[in-house]
This record gives C-alpha cells, structure tokens and sequence, in this order.
C-alpha cells in the first residue's frame, strides 16, 4: 500500500476522481450547442471502487466507467446536452468535491497535531 | 493541440471564445438587417459559425469554430421605383437576415457565455481551495 493510501484512505482517489468529473461536465456544457455532441459522464461509484480496488489511476478508472448520458428529450441536431442536468450535476460535483477536501483536511490537521505532540 | 493535457480552463475558455464569435456574426446579421441594395447579387446574406468539438481524450472535449458560412438565404425582393438604388424593374433588394431568428440566437449565446464563466469561476475556487489544503 502506498504512503498516501494509508495516510489518506479513499479520499486521495476520490479527489482525483472528483477533478476528473468537474472537466467531463466542463466539457458538456462547453459543447452545449455543437451539433451532435453526444454528452458523457462517469459512474462515480464504479470508478471509485475500481480505483480502490484495482489501485487503478483515476484517469483509467473514469476511462473504464465513462458511458454516454441518455437524454430526457433528444434534441432536432443530435446533441444530448440537457443544461439543466449538466449544471445540477456540476453544482453537485463541486460540493462533494469540497467534502472530500474537507475530509483530507481534517486528515492532515489529526496528522499533523499527532506528530508535534499537542 | 497543445503539448500539455487540457484543463478545465481551456475547456471552459475555448468555449466561451466560439460563444463570441457566434456573437459577433450575430451582431453583423443584425447590423446588415434592413440593408437595402440594387442588385439580388449584391445583397447581404445572413452568416453563421459552425462549431465543431475537439476532443483530447475521451470524455474531454471543447469546441472550435470550424468555419464561418455564409448563408443561402434569398434576399427579399420590394419593389420600390422611388427609391434611389431601385433597378429597372424599380426593384430594390433587402438583406436576406431573419432579425428575430438572430435576437434568439443571441439570448441563446449569451446564455452559454454566462454557462462557461459560472463553470470556469466553480473550477477556480476549488482549485484555490485545493492549493490552501493543510494550511
């Protein structure tokens, strides 16, 4: 087990992860009227079990569980961009993004304290 | 493209300049609206950017503005003998522009600019958050 999967447990991938999703939906709603533009996203769980399982990198584990968005309404030029949902799940990828933040933080913080004896 | 991975900011970046450049030629359409000249062949005709995506790895892709077409739009033929640039039919041609086609185009623009800022500064303050982890 490497140095950072013990001090960090499942947050380090997480956060790789979470990075890897904020520029996949960056990249749909750039595209958001490029014609034919199929949107993506990743299965976060799948990937992250794989990551941890696996001891994958987080660029190969969002390869592997990448699918493409099925669209509540396809649209006349073919592009499956649906803002609403993008924007919803980009809000929700950048609040758990700072969760897992929060986690590591408070990590590095027990660490820290434990090693100068406080 | 660049020697380097894309990141959030070229995404979001390259994005909001197509945005601009579709802006602009709505601006052109508009200014040209109601343009009035003597010949069919003379007469501005609408013009439109085409995007196309760029992909560097799967699932991160921006857009780039492939090429800027003009449209085949017929000018609107009027007839008008008192005008000054009438032809001999006393004809006069108006540029072939749609003015509402192009103020919803431009509300629609506007809208993915805003999209690609509100994604750029989410992107900039997770990274500066990032960057003060531990301190």
């Amino acid at each position: 087990m490497a140095l950072e999967d013990s001090l960090f447990g499942v947050h380090g991938k997480a956060l790789a992860l979470r990075s890897q999703r904020l520029d996949l939906l960056a990249s749909n709603i750039a595209n958001a009227s490029t014609p034919g533009y199929k949107a993506r996203d990743i299965d976060f769980d799948a990937a992250l079990k794989e990551a941890t399982e696996k001891n994958d990198s987080a660029s190969q584990a969002a390869k592997d569980t990448m699918g493409y968005r099925i669209p509540l309404q396809p649209s006349l030029d073919g592009n499956t961009v649906e803002l609403s949902t993008e924007q919803n799940l980009f809000a929700e990828n950048a609040v758990k993004y700072r969760t897992t933040l929060s986690f590591l933080e408070g990590r590095i913080n027990t660490i820290s304290r434990a090693l100068k004896g406080e | 493209m660049a020697d380097r991975p894309m990141n959030v900011f070229d995404i979001a970046g390259r994005a909001m300049s197509a945005q601009l450049v579709r802006l602009n030629a709505t601006a052109s359409n508009m200014a040209n609206a109601g343009n009035v000249t003597g010949t069919e062949k003379e007469a501005y005709r609408a013009i439109k950017p085409v995007f196309r995506s760029v992909t560097e790895s799967p699932g991160v892709s921006t857009v780039k503005v492939e090429s800027v077409v003009t449209t085949d739009a017929k000018p609107v033929k009027r007839h008008d003998p008192n005008h000054p640039l009438a032809d001999a039919n006393g004809d006069v041609f108006e540029a072939a522009v749609d003015s509402s086609a192009e103020l919803v185009d431009m509300i629609e623009t506007a809208r993915m600019y805003q999209n690609n800022v509100q994604v750029i500064q989410t992107a900039k303050s997770l990274m500066l958050d990032t960057i003060r982890m531990g301190k």
